[in-house]
């Protein structure tokens, strides 16, 4: 909406700001680092609100818990949109200067009363009205979320609505309140900063663009496409098509972690060539044709990494990697000087000088900058730039810097996809633990001991009506699988919603369970909301 | 730290009703410290308020909390400690770890609804405390050896710890006493001083039993020193305090009015914190005062409210004085439905000028650390009662980081004196250093044990004489408890004051004078004072917890073995001089003095 592409704000806003707000996040367990600076901030007297179904660990260090039913956040943000309009808190010259369509969303959310949106969401009104007073009267306010708001079917579309409270009450752009998308690894924004998206080249550059597309074929000497390339869950779709036969695959295992898993690993396994390139020899690898062991990225490689922050920062190699494993930037030059003899072996820093040719955003971040200076916040364009703490203060010129005013969107509420009903009348939502990562690749090889292995979690008064206690084994079937899971009883957890991992994928598929519906805007897959039924396993004493 | 993994123990009913009646009982005056209901509340299974404030807001609860649960059932069950930690969010390990801190709480069923503390300590040991321990242990009794329970003038001394039921202590205590204590049938002796009403000037009331309601304080001109603080400006009030030249009478002698006016010149929230946690062995003087004239101390902290601006009040009295508390508790309820203690001070009355002041009380659970200026803040606010590092110190970063003043109970009720003689008045009593009365506590082999008050500047012999000389030939003192030192008989004449004790090379401490003679057994009285300190000891600092442990064995092999002192010495100079350079607080600092002044005299190792 503003010309995104990353977190606005700094860790250092979070530890500072009035007010913070974690929706669908919980950062506690998935994003731990971040998380610091979250307490720092709450010891510093920020209030704390946590938007999410489950009381997750995050919830737990909040001034106030609003448990709201899964899928429901645009109805929520809308509401919330509606009490501040209704009761005048919204920031009318904010709003006036900075923003455009204004009329167009009030009247788009004129549906969301309290009473309406507490319907919905299943939240008491005044939780609702007190969340909407707190964002909207607090000095400065952070806005952050993460996979509990992206991965749904509407999840470019939740984002939107959370957007959207932030022009409504002036808490973007300026320091101390911004909008944070919490990222999931420590370069989750290089990659996107590098130009591993199908519509964005190097430095967030739309590929559609004729001049930008002109400047990079300039410099890189060769044709690109006009057209954007597929997201994950188009390059599956067009394999089911048979358009897409090959596929290169680098730090990625989707043969565990894509939704409908049965179904995606039949489409890798009919593949004419599967490439995979990996420190591991994932489940995705297994069924390669050819597997290229890589270094790692953490300890065996130079190069840089962007945090959530935006700060670009050096990562130096202190060991070499095992056995025949090769460095990625390595595999990938050996492959181009097989296709263009001549092409060598460019090492990182050969290769960043020139990026920063290219990417504006990055341009004054000489490797010897980030060296010295201990990395540096996009956008940096010259080298007399310091960086930037936060993005979008373009909103508070008094000129907009020649750009035309945010506009507000509309956003309307649908339900998930995967309905409840009398067969299927639990719902399963997903998420990590703090101690595993994603699909396990990365995590599953060290001990813990606070891991507790894979469990369906479950309400106390859903356990109790299916006589199910912890430890009971139980046949969770949805619409597409059934699977055998332990239970565990979860007082946590409101009364419907069962939680689960994936990140034991050997022992527990849970996204056997999970719907392939996706978000045609994002690409990314419903992860958060599959319909369910559990029967108690029928275990013989004999 | 609202990460609760409580383990599958669940409360009793008995224990979730402690719980919840102390966190709301606890608060029926707090002016700063709201504490409503648990620190995590639902609303159905979709809201739940709890957040950092609540949680830090509700911390200082765990301590009385501990308490009702420890009086209810008798111990700190596993459920009852998942319950604490669920009501209060603090974490299991956090409960058990201040828990465990504590002589008071045990994780185990006693087996018996009353357990015995019986005194072994310096001066009850004198007078049969052991025995008495080893006839009630016989009698199949619970029985736990205690430290000093302040009531060295009545030895041997017990406190009973029951559950269920009010907490008693039975005074020069047999085996017979102890049982009527059980039975209820405990019939309570003796004056609470040996002196006359008219040789008395702090203590004046402590003979009459109808100060302890106010009507009956009142009329024994209680509250005439506020009455006349009031028509001062606090600045005034400070400035008398200063003049008085008042110093701390719990042992370290610091100038009461520079600390007041330190506080006064604090911004925000400020806190006056009587310490009442009177544990230093032979010391039981603030006792006397609490049980006898509880409105003295409340009237003096209410004036040093007014002074210093402080809304706050707080008494941190030792769990072992549950007589203390009791009367306490009592005029504290009353003088807050007489309007003076609470919001608007005063102002209802005739004297018209209004302002807030209220007092809670605390009660300690055993731990002689406590008594320690900056631990008995950390107990307080719901920690483990270790030391802090100084400074800050408390008048900047005192009680929940605030500016704090900590005086003693006696040093406080002073006060009152300073109020009604003005300060220059209250000066001219005693020498130029050392003014006003003092309070000593006279035990061990002596007539007429008790506290005696005396003007600063009396000697030695006279404070003993008054309290009928010493009983068969006396050998050495012990001045100022386990913390001071062991002088002899050439001192004397010695006037007892500030000055010139320091140069006579020892402290009046907290007013500790106990009289040891010929028979006393030397190695066994001085190896308990080593023990004393090796229990006693936080274990915070390193050389203090190692130090008094391999000080304690080194007098065990002196006493049990006849090991030759000459080999001990050079290293119990060690283990004192690093205590001494790298403890961070007086336990570590003072645990050496009294062992190797009872070297130096010649009363241990082989003199017997």
């Amino acid at each position: 909406m503003f010309g995104a592409g990353g977190g606005t704000s700094s860790y250092e806003e979070i530890e500072t700001t009035d007010l913070i707000i974690m929706w669908g996040t919980n950062a506690r367990e998935a994003h731990p680092i971040f998380f610091h600076h979250v307490l720092k901030g709450i010891r510093n007297g920020a209030k704390m609100y946590s938007v999410d179904p489950r009381r997750s660990q995050t919830a737990k260090f909040a001034d106030l818990w609003l448990g709201l039913t899964v899928g429901t956040d645009i109805a929520l943000a809308n509401g919330i949109g509606k009490y501040i309009v209704d009761n005048d808190l919204q920031n009318h010259e904010f709003i006036a200067h900075s923003t455009q369509n204004i009329d167009t969303y009030i009247e788009s959310i004129q549906e969301w009363t309290l009473a309406r949106t507490s319907e919905v969401t299943g939240l008491p009104e005044y939780a609702i009205a007190e969340l909407a007073e707190a964002y909207a009267t607090a000095e400065s306010a952070q806005l952050c979320w993460t996979l509990g708001i992206t991965e749904h079917h509407t999840g470019a579309e939740n984002v939107m609505a959370l957007c959207n409270l932030s022009l409504l009450t002036g808490h973007v752009g300026k320091y101390g309140s911004g909008l944070v998308p919490v990222r999931g690894q420590n370069n989750v924004q290089g990659g996107g900063d590098m130009g591993a998206l199908p519509n964005k080249l190097t430095g967030f550059q739309d590929v559609a663009n004729d001049e930008i597309r002109a400047k990079f074929e300039a410099a890189w000497d060769c044709t690109i496409p006009a057209t954007p390339g597929k997201h994950l869950t188009l390059m599956f779709e067009a394999m089911e098509k048979g358009e897409l036969t090959t596929v290169f695959c680098i730090g990625e295992n989707p043969a565990d972690s894509e939704a409908d898993i049965n179904h995606a690993r039949a489409l890798l396994k009919g593949l004419d060539l599967l490439v995979v390139q990996d420190i591991f020899l994932t489940r995705t690898a297994e069924l390669a044709d050819v597997v290229l062991p890589a270094s790692a990225g953490w300890a065996e490689t130079d190069g840089t990494v962007t945090n959530s922050e935006r700060r670009v920062q050096l990562c130096r190699k202190a060991l070499d990697p095992p056995g025949e494993a090769k460095d990625d930037l390595e595999i990938i030059n050996m492959i181009a000087d097989r296709m263009a003899p001549g092409w060598g072996n460019p090492g990182p820093e050969e290769m960043w000088e020139e990026l920063r040719t290219i990417s504006p955003m990055h341009g004054g971040m000489s490797w010897k900058r980030l060296d010295e200076e201990g990395g540096l916040q996009w956008p940096c364009p010259t080298e007399d730039h310091p960086g930037s703490l936060f993005l979008h203060g373009w909103l508070w010129a008094d000129d907009l810097e020649g750009r035309d005013p945010a506009p507000f969107t509309v956003n309307l509420w649908r339900p998930h996809m995967d309905e409840l009903t009398a067969e299927y009348p639990l719902l399963m939502t997903t998420g990590r633990v703090l101690d595993s990562y994603n699909t396990g690749v990365q995590s599953d090889g060290y001990n813990s001991p606070i891991r507790s292995g894979e469990a369906l979690d479950m309400a106390p008064a859903d356990a109790e009506r299916l006589g199910l206690v912890t430890g009971s084994r139980a046949e969770v079937s949805s619409r597409r699988a059934t699977i055998d899971m332990t239970i565990r009883v979860q007082p946590d957890l409101p009364t419907g919603l069962c939680f689960t991992t994936y990140h034991f994928a050997d022992t527990t598929d849970t996204n056997q369970l999970t719907i392939e519906a996706w978000d045609k805007k994002s690409g990314t897959a419903e992860f958060k909301a599959t319909a369910i039924s559990v029967k108690p396993k029928v275990t013989s004493n004999a | 730290m609202p990460e609760i993994a409580v383990t599958a123990a669940e409360p009793s009913a008995e224990e979730v009703i402690a719980v919840a009646d102390a966190v709301v009982l606890q608060s029926p005056g707090q002016v700063t410290y709201e504490a409503a209901g648990p620190a995590l509340t639902f609303d159905g299974e979709r809201v739940a308020r709890a957040g950092q404030e609540r949680i830090t807001n509700r911390r200082h609860l765990l301590l009385p909390v501990l308490h009702a649960v420890r009086d209810a059932i008798g111990w700190i069950s596993e459920g009852g400690a998942n319950e604490i930690a669920r009501v209060l969010q603090v974490p299991p390990a956090e409960v058990f770890g201040v828990a465990s801190f504590y002589e008071l709480f045990t994780f185990e069923d006693p087996g018996a609804a009353d357990v015995l503390h019986v005194c072994d300590d310096t001066a009850c040991r004198l007078k049969g405390g052991n025995e008495l321990k080893d006839e009630l242990s016989a009698d199949g009794r619970v029985v736990h050896g205690s430290p000093c329970l302040g009531l060295c003038e009545q030895a041997p001394a017990v406190f009973v710890q029951r559950t269920g039921q009010q907490h008693v202590s039975v005074r020069t205590a047999t085996k017979a006493s102890v049982e009527a204590a059980l039975d209820g049938t405990m019939t309570v002796p003796v004056a609470p001083v040996p002196q006359p009403v008219e040789d008395l000037t702090l203590l004046r009331r402590v003979h009459d039993d109808a100060v302890q309601d106010h009507p009956g304080y009142v009329a024994t001109g209680g509250y005439e020193a506020l009455a006349k603080a009031v028509t001062m400006t606090p600045a005034e009030v400070i400035a008398h305090v200063g003049d008085a030249g008042l110093t701390g009478r719990g042992g370290a002698a610091f100038p009461t009015g520079f600390k007041w006016s330190a506080v006064a010149g604090e911004e925000g929230p400020r806190h006056l914190v009587v310490n009442a946690d009177e544990s230093e062995p032979g010391t039981f003087k603030d006792r006397v005062l609490m049980e006898h004239d509880p409105f003295s101390l409340i009237e003096a902290m209410t004036i040093g409210g007014y002074a210093m601006g402080a809304e706050q009040g707080w008494i941190y009295i030792r769990g072992e004085y549950p007589e203390a508390t009791r009367a306490l508790r009592s005029a504290i309820a009353e003088a807050r439905s007489v309007g003076m203690l609470g919001d608007d001070v005063g102002g209802h009355s005739s004297q018209g000028r209004g302002f807030a002041f209220d007092i809670e009380l605390r009660l300690g659970a055993g731990a002689y650390i406590c008594g320690e200026e900056t631990a008995l803040l950390n107990s307080i606010e719901g920690y483990r009662g270790e030391p802090r590092n100084k400074p800050p110190f408390p008048t900047t970063h005192g009680l929940f980081g605030q500016p704090t003043a900590i005086n003693n109970v006696e040093t406080m009720v002073n006060v009152n004196q300073i109020m009604l003689l003005g300060g220059e008045g209250y000066a001219a009593q005693g020498t130029e250093r050392s003014t006003g009365t003092k309070l000593f506590c006279l035990s061990g082999h002596v007539n007429a044990p008790g506290v005696y008050e005396v003007t600063y500047g009396a000697t030695l012999r006279e404070v003993i004489d008054l309290a009928g000389g010493v009983d068969g030939e006396l050998k050495s003192i012990l001045m100022g408890g386990a913390a001071g030192s062991f002088i002899g008989p050439d001192m004397l004449d010695v006037p007892l004051t500030i000055e010139a004790s320091r140069e006579n090379g020892f402290s009046l401490g907290s007013g500790v004078i106990m009289l040891l003679n010929d028979t006393t057994d030397f190695d066994g009285f001085v190896a308990r004072i080593a023990q004393f300190f090796r229990d006693e000891s936080c274990g915070q600092c390193v050389p203090c917890r190692v130090g008094t442990v391999r000080q304690s064995e080194s007098l065990l092999r002196i006493r049990e073995k006849g090991a030759p002192i000459e080999g001990e010495r050079a290293m119990l100079d060690d283990f004192a001089l690093v205590m001494k350079d790298a403890s961070i607080c007086g336990l570590g600092h003072t645990a050496s003095g009294a062992i190797l002044s009872a070297i130096d005299l010649g009363l241990i190792g082989g003199a017997s």
